[in-house]
């Protein structure tokens, strides 16, 4: 069982159908007894880093967040916001993060050498930058959909789990113990994501 | 980053039309069917668009767009008939990726402002429809192309990215349906005029339209009648290249 965190920040009803169309069950929790008694939990999000970690506060749940992945293990998944609130803190916002991960998200920089558009919104090709359960399985010319002006720069470069191109090189997908995070959207991401999906419905404590 | 190609598929009635010029839709399927094939085809995004929804005032087909949602494995946009933060907030709730504000934002133009306050910018997409006239002058219309607004796109693409659109789709009504190609001028000056990606539509008839608008600095391309038309005799056959092709028109 999968639980996917209902917190008011970005929907939820697509990694919902992705998740039952891949054959694995999953519910929305939304209290801190749901995110207690999780077995796996990904945590979505869309908008700014303050908003979301705002949200996460006033339904009490940071600290049965932290209380859950430290003590018991349990596997967390963070999508898109989701993955950059796993961070100490983004340039986006003022507010701490969860702090899982050692790093900050920095915004994208468009520069007169580099014209980028940001948001970063496309898809994109990953390159695996260690062997992890998620990733096994990528299928030959994977590719995800990303949509996101900020990127997590981990401390630690040994926390990165993929790399992708936007103008630089930056963190598709980072994780340290239990936790893991994408940048990108898995739902949205046809089979590719099915199947990262499927991976993570496998992950125990 | 390849940049996207995109069905817009419009909705009349509950069933998927095509126009030509914003007239005379044509009944071409059932949507529902056509996200499946989509689907399985893996295309980069969808977008839906009710043509019906802002006339009559009905608002978007929330029961239509759930069954939707739940097939589409990729992002999904939708436009209609969106005229508040609550509309729009249940769309999010759906699965609906991006909203598309296009007529009501001649009369409520910090619909987009709030909506991207509430969800984000990545979440707004402004889409502008444009009639270009005798003179060459091209002025941005609504209400299904049929009201100016006597402004020139540049420059409403520019308030709408001030005011927080994450996106703009630039539609040509005089190319819509016509296949003869994407009007280039049209979205070279509304793409070089803002810093958020911008969705060329309106007119394509070939995957070398397609490239053509990127040249001139779309972000992504949109299309109807080339992904559910075959033929000279426009038969309804929903298509959409493959990987090997795409990377071959965007090397």
């Amino acid at each position: 069982m999968i639980s996917v965190l209902e917190y008011g920040v970005g929907n939820i009803g697509s990694i919902l159908n992705m998740i039952r169309r891949s054959g694995h069950e999953c519910a929305p929790v939304g209290s801190p007894e749901g995110v207690a008694s999780a077995e796996r939990l990904i945590l979505p999000g869309v908008g700014s880093f303050d908003f979301g970690m705002r949200a996460l506060a006033d339904r009490g749940l940071v600290e049965p967040i932290k209380e859950a992945v430290l003590s018991r293990g349990m596997p967390l998944l963070g999508v898109c916001l989701g993955m950059q609130m796993l961070c100490e803190g983004s340039d986006e916002g003022t507010l701490p993060g969860l702090g899982f991960i050692a790093g900050r998200c920095r915004r994208f920089q468009s520069t007169p050498e580099h014209p980028i558009k940001v948001p970063h919104m496309g898809w994109s090709p990953i390159r695996p930058t260690r062997d992890h359960p998620l990733l096994a399985d990528l299928a030959p010319r994977s590719r995800f959909y990303f949509v996101h002006s900020f990127h997590a720069v981990c401390a630690d470069p040994a926390d990165r789990l993929a790399a992708a191109d936007y103008g630089i090189e930056f963190s598709a997908m980072i994780s340290r113990g239990p936790v893991m995070g994408a940048q990108f959207h898995p739902e949205k991401s046809h089979r590719f994501g099915m199947t990262m999906l499927s991976r993570f419905a496998g992950l125990s404590p | 980053m390849r940049p996207r190609l995109l069905p817009i598929l419009l909705l009349s009635d509950g069933g998927l039309v095509k126009t030509v010029k914003f007239q005379s839709p044509r009944y071409v399927g059932d949507p529902i069917n056509a996200v499946r094939i989509f689907n399985e085809k893996e295309v980069d995004e969808i977008a839906f668009l009710d043509i019906d929804a802002h006339r009559t005032g009905q608002g978007p087909n929330f029961a239509l767009l759930a069954d939707i949602a739940t097939e589409a494995f990729m992002p999904f946009g939708y436009g209609g008939g969106v005229r508040t933060v609550e509309q729009a907030q249940r769309l999010f709730g759906l699965g609906v990726e991006k909203v598309i504000l296009n007529s009501v934002l001649a009369d409520d133009p910090d619909l987009v402002t709030r909506v991207a306050n509430s969800a984000g910018s990545q979440s707004v997409v402004a889409s502008i429809d444009c009639r270009r006239s005798w003179l060459g002058k091209y002025s941005v219309h609504v209400g299904g192309g049929k009201r100016s607004l006597g402004r020139a796109p540049a420059e409403y693409a520019r308030e709408m990215e001030r005011r927080g659109a994450g996106e703009i789709v630039i539609n040509s009504v005089d190319r819509d349906g016509t296949m003869t190609g994407y009007d280039i001028e049209l979205v070279g000056e509304v793409a070089s005029a803002v810093g958020i990606p911008v969705v060329a539509a309106g007119g394509a008839g070939s995957l070398s339209d397609v490239q053509a608008a990127i040249r001139a600095g779309a972000s992504a391309a949109a299309a109807g009648s080339l992904f559910v038309f075959h033929g000279r005799h426009r038969a309804v056959l929903i298509n959409y290249p493959n990987p090997d092709e795409l990377d071959a028109i965007f090397r």
